[in-house]
């Protein structure tokens, strides 16, 4: 195989985007159901890890990638259920109770893992859209996952949902005032219980991305943070699905940027390179920041800004 | 001597360890029946899962050799931070389980945690992996175990030069210290005395373990032409099984990753530390002191290689055997001067022969000429 020089940078970014994008994608779209309901989810980083390990033993039990997928979505949304049962009760603090659930989905997920970390499962599928090209490096950055596929069009799909349906309205009057919702007849316990446990089991598809595909092995340090990042994304992306999609691609790409710009020789600095995506995160921030409006955007219950 | 009054839980604790290390050291006091060997609890700290195909795997097969000799308990911690929590597991290994020889295994876990504990439990033994304890400042129940693993990284280099058709190799490392740098160094020489053309494109990913972040790095170097991958973080699980999977051929490091990838995998410096780990307990229950600087390498069996895999020629066999055989006599030299680093400068100077053992590897800052890579 021959290298491709300096080029290998824009393609390790292109194809970082999309490979390392696919957790955060889910994830965030996860956390901006519920966050659009008026509540935060910081547990998500152990719902991922523990969809990662169930998605990995059941694929290794089962030989089939999809049926650890499916299972890692259940455990994902009985973790919502379970923060979403506790949340209802008053004066609990979402936000601790994620902290609590996110030690809890680490902890068991290590414990229940252990056997999986030598077994080698069977990998999720991917499609080859670089058949055009003669280039290897170029057919290996267009291996696109199938869940990235799946991803992209979620985003929009629930992009158009919470504007133009009528489980996205409901979605937004519990998210914007309980009171409000409470006068139009709806449960808010009951709906953002639905919506943290819709974000549960999406989380955990995430997590089944990073043991099934890529980099695709369990063992107890398979996610570096994403989970929280991801968190993070969602209110980065004014609690907009496709916002969260571009942000999800943002990160991947300038994660990338790190290992592709030493395989070329700038190998100067990489502490300051894998900074990238945070010190992109503060830029944008900074940038799209106004003293007149705070937030737009943000659901009014939602406890950050209560 | 137990004092009876007062009596408080920390007391109590201290004398019933110091009365286990009694029973795990000293032959004279429980070898009533002559044929029994001397019991002896022997406790290891992870830093990581045991099964990582890794670094920590490498100790935990270690620790399995020894599990099988007679009288000897072995008693076991894994994922272990380097913080205070080591200190409370080595604890409760002396005064729970009443280990009377502890090998914590990574390398933070030496200052202050280790040595906190020593002056604690003075009756108790302990040998920590990598090359910290000095004569004179650190306490004589206390020690260091390590590896020259080097030697093995060029022969690794060797099957990689003549596996490579690029002519491109690649070096996925963790983090720019002097034992990391002597690998990448020795896996480039190696592939050199193959054929001289060859370089190494070198990826530091910062921290030692970091699964996606390794994965990118694998990605970007077979990117660039690399056709034959090796690293040096704590599980190369993910960058043999993506090497593998892009079609690059792979050497292992640290255990035996030939499971992951048979067909792409040539060979693998392991560590042997069943050998070490045996010549400590055997010296243990034997009464003898410990040593306190324990190094050794191939010819020590410190170190072994991983079975020729599938994609290595005759001829690289031949010249792996004949390598290996000489290393085994103990009179090879990796870095035999001259040597330039990529820099420009005089890395080893004409003339002069570093041997495995020599101090001047152990402060190693610099790559050779070959090696694309930065070491800050």
């Amino acid at each position: 195989m021959e290298g491709i020089g300096i080029w290998g940078v824009p393609l390790a970014i292109f194809a970082g985007a999309i490979r390392v994008s696919t957790p955060f994608i889910f994830v965030s779209l996860g956390e901006s159901i519920t966050e659009r309901s008026g509540r935060i989810n910081l547990g998500l980083e152990g719902t991922l890890v523990f969809g990662a390990m169930t998605a990995y033993a059941v694929a290794v039990m089962s030989n089939s990638p999809w049926l650890g997928v499916l299972a890692a979505m259940a455990t994902g949304a009985v973790f919502g259920l379970i923060h979403g049962f506790i949340c209802k009760f008053p004066k609990v603090n979402d936000i601790a109770i994620g902290i609590a659930m996110m030690q809890f989905g680490l902890g068991l997920a290590f414990f229940l893992g252990k056997p999986f970390i030598q077994p080698v499962a069977p990998h999720l599928p991917s499609i080859a859209l670089g058949g055009w090209s003669s280039s290897p490096q170029i057919q290996s950055a267009l291996n696109i996952n199938v869940l990235f596929i799946i991803g992209a069009l979620l985003a929009v799909a629930l992009w158009w949902a919470f504007k133009n349906t009528r489980v996205g309205l409901i979605l937004r009057v519990v998210g914007d005032s309980s009171d409000a919702a409470r006068a139009m007849g709806l449960n808010p316990d009951t709906v953002r219980l639905l919506a943290t446990a819709v974000g549960g089991s999406l989380a955990a598809v995430g997590g089944a991305y990073l043991s099934l595909f890529y980099p695709g092995s369990w063992n107890e340090g398979i996610s570096s943070g994403q989970g929280l990042m991801a968190v993070a994304l969602v209110i980065f992306a004014r609690w907009n699905p496709i916002g969260c999609f571009l942000a999800a691609l943002l990160f991947g790409g300038a994660g990338a940027l790190g290992p592709a710009l030493q395989s070329v020789g700038v190998t100067q600095g990489y502490y300051l390179f894998y900074a990238a995506p945070y010190v992109l995160t503060l830029v944008i921030l900074v940038v799209t920041s106004s003293p007149t409006r705070s937030l737009a955007g943000a659901p009014g219950a939602l406890s950050i800004t209560k | 001597m137990i004092k009876l009054l007062p009596m408080n839980r920390r007391s109590f604790l201290q004398s019933t360890a110091a009365g286990a290390a009694a029973i795990g050291l000293s032959p004279s006091l429980f070898s009533t029946t002559a044929a029994a060997q001397t019991a002896l609890t022997v406790g290891f700290i992870y830093v990581g899962p045991k099964d990582d195909y890794g670094y920590n795997q490498a100790h935990a097969e270690g620790a399995a050799v020894i599990k099988a000799m007679p009288g000897v308990t072995v008693v076991e911690e894994e994922n272990v931070p380097e913080t205070v929590d080591v200190q409370k597991t080595m604890e409760s290994m002396i005064n729970l389980d009443g280990a009377g020889l502890v090998f914590p295994t990574s390398f933070g876990y030496f200052d202050p945690h280790m040595l906190a504990m020593a002056a604690k439990y003075p009756d108790v033994q302990f040998r920590h992996c990598g090359g910290l304890w000095k004569e004179g400042v650190n306490p004589m129940n206390t020690g260091s175990y390590f590896g020259y693993i080097g030697q093995g990284q060029y022969l690794n280099g060797i099957t990689a030069g003549y596996a490579s058709k690029s002519k491109k190799i690649g070096f996925v490392a963790a983090k720019p210290i002097p034992q990391v740098l002597q690998n990448i160094n020795s896996f480039l020489l190696g592939a050199r005395s193959v054929d001289p053309a060859i370089t190494c494109q070198v990826i530091f990913t910062g921290e030692w373990s970091l699964a996606v972040k390794e994965a990118e790095a694998t990605n970007a170097l077979i990117d660039q032409g690399a056709d034959v991958i090796t690293c040096h973080v704590d599980s190369p699980k993910v960058v043999v099984e993506t090497a593998a999977g892009r079609g690059a051929f792979v050497c292992g490091y640290h255990a035996n990753q030939s499971p992951l990838a048979p067909e792409k995998y040539l060979t693998g410096a392991e560590w042997a530390w069943g050998n070490v780990y045996t010549k400590f307990v055997t010296e243990a229950q034997a009464g003898t002191p410990l040593g306190n600087f324990v190094r050794g390498g191939l010819k020590d069996g410190f170190v072994k290689m991983s079975p020729l895999g599938p994609g290595v020629s005759a001829e690289a066999r031949t010249k792996f055997d004949a390598t290996l055989a000489e290393m085994m006599k103990g009179s090879f030299s990796v870095f035999k001067g001259p040597i330039k680093d990529n820099k420009g400068g005089d890395a080893v100077t004409a003339g002069q022969t570093l041997a495995e053992d020599a101090i001047e590897l152990e402060s190693m800052a610099y790559l050779v000429e070959g090696v694309v890579g930065s070491t800050s």
